[in-house]
């Protein structure tokens, strides 16, 4: 201190060998190390960050798109399988209609046949016990007769004829 | 101090103060700025490789502060002012700004109470370099021909008038701006601790005085105390601004027109 004093004034503007030497080594130093440990570091971090908020928005618009894809394929296979149905519907109802309409013909026909089969039963039976009834009864008739009338009556033109004068007047008494 | 004490009477402190002796014999490199320097050296690069070791998406409070002043840089200087090559010079800025900052900011801290930058010699040293970073850039840009030409003749000038700008252009890029530069800081950190060392020492001073002169000692400290926190505010802003000069002149050499 007192040899500087001694020097006189000292200029604050001229610089020291020393100092201008340590200053450039101890700013590269710095910088050397800034350089490689500290921005790299730093500059990771933020590209990390970056990454991270815009992959979480490209995963939520992924998802998104998915979700939606996956609600169009749904609605679409579901009016595919409305429609499906409706065809299904459709045709089953023609199909029971067909049938329906198939079994009533015959059914009809079927009733048809029973009815004229037993029509003709009746008929034939009703044919037979009144041809059976007319030899009967005209012969009990007759018989009767000859045995009250004691009148013989074997000329067999001469019985029917008498016989479907008697059944005629039966009839028209009947009536 | 150890003057004070050995003097008569009270001297005014001075650039002599600012002389510090070697502190091992006469060894010029182990004065205290020296000493200073390197510590500020080590304690940027311990702070800054423990704050970015992590590299984490969700910082720590630790990374989280490296990263402020980091992105300060990064963003408000480097991007903001030269634009979309500005990550070259990141790594320089960054380097620039920090070690301006602790640097100055040893002015005040207790213990230390040395501004290292009111050494001239490290803000010529720094101007230097960036005096060097911002012609090589203009000139691998542009070419040395062809930079040189739109420094002396700036285009859209009258001829004549060049007479007046080319030797006012030539002494701003080669003279004005590295002197500027170095001289801003250096005066900044100069005269702020003098100013400290003015209220300090003089506080100090008046103690050792009559009576009356010891009821005035608490005032120079108190304005002691102001001027430290005023000091403070300057250190950050000499930081800032030299970094933000040093961008533009980088800005200015990579744009193909100034």
């Amino acid at each position: 201190m007192i040899t500087l004093a001694a020097e006189g004034e000292i200029n604050p503007l001229v610089p020291h060998t020393a100092e201008i030497i340590v200053g450039f080594i101890a700013f590269t130093l710095l910088f050397l190390v800034l350089r490689s440990k500290v921005v790299p570091m730093f500059e990771r971090a933020f590209t990390a960050r970056t990454e991270a908020i815009q992959g979480g928005i490209e995963k939520a618009e992924r998802a998104q798109r998915e979700a939606q894809a996956a609600l169009a394929e749904y609605q679409s296979q579901l009016s595919s399988a409305r429609g499906e149905a409706q065809v299904i519907r459709e045709s089953a109802r023609v199909e029971g209609a067909a049938l329906l309409e198939q079994m009533r013909a015959k059914a009809q026909e079927e009733a048809a046949r029973i009815t004229a089969a037993a029509s003709a039963a009746i008929e034939a039976e009703r044919t037979a016990a009144v041809a059976s009834l007319r030899n009967e009864v005209g012969a009990l008739a007759i018989e009767l007769a000859n045995r009250i009338v004691g009148e013989s009556l074997d000329d067999h033109a001469r019985q029917s004829r008498v016989v479907d004068r008697f059944l005629d007047e039966l009839e028209s008494q009947k009536k | 101090m150890i003057r004070l004490a050995e003097g008569e009477g009270f001297k005014p402190p001075s650039a002599v103060d600012f002389n510090l002796p070697p502190i091992f014999g006469d060894n010029p490199f182990t004065t205290k700025p020296i000493f200073l320097v390197f510590f500020s050296v080590i304690l940027i690069s311990l702070f800054f490789i423990l704050a970015s070791r992590k590299a984490a998406i969700v910082p720590s409070k630790l990374q989280f502060a490296g990263e402020s002043v980091y992105s300060f840089v990064r963003n408000d200087l480097a991007k903001d002012v030269i634009g979309h090559e500005f990550m070259r010079f990141v790594p320089y800025l960054f380097t620039l700004f920090t070690f301006i900052l602790v640097n100055n900011i040893f002015g005040i801290v207790p213990m230390l109470q040395f501004p290292t930058m009111s050494r001239v010699s490290f803000p010529y040293v720094l101007a230097i370099i960036t005096f060097f970073v911002f012609h090589y850039v203009g000139v691998r840009k542009q070419g040395a021909f062809k930079y040189i030409k739109e420094i002396m003749f700036m285009p859209g000038v009258p001829k004549a008038a060049y007479i007046l700008i080319t030797p006012l252009e030539l002494l701003t890029f080669f003279l004005v701006r590295p002197l500027t530069l170095s001289l801003r800081l250096f005066a900044n950190m100069f005269a702020g601790h003098l100013l400290l060392l003015v209220f300090i020492l003089g506080g100090e001073h008046l103690l050792e005085g009559v009576i009356g002169l010891k009821l005035i000692s608490p005032f120079a400290f108190s304005i002691g105390i102001v001027l430290t926190f005023f000091e403070f505010m300057v250190q950050c802003l000499q930081a800032y601004i030299f970094t933000l000069l040093a961008a533009l002149y980088i800005a200015g050499a990579l744009a193909d027109e100034h």
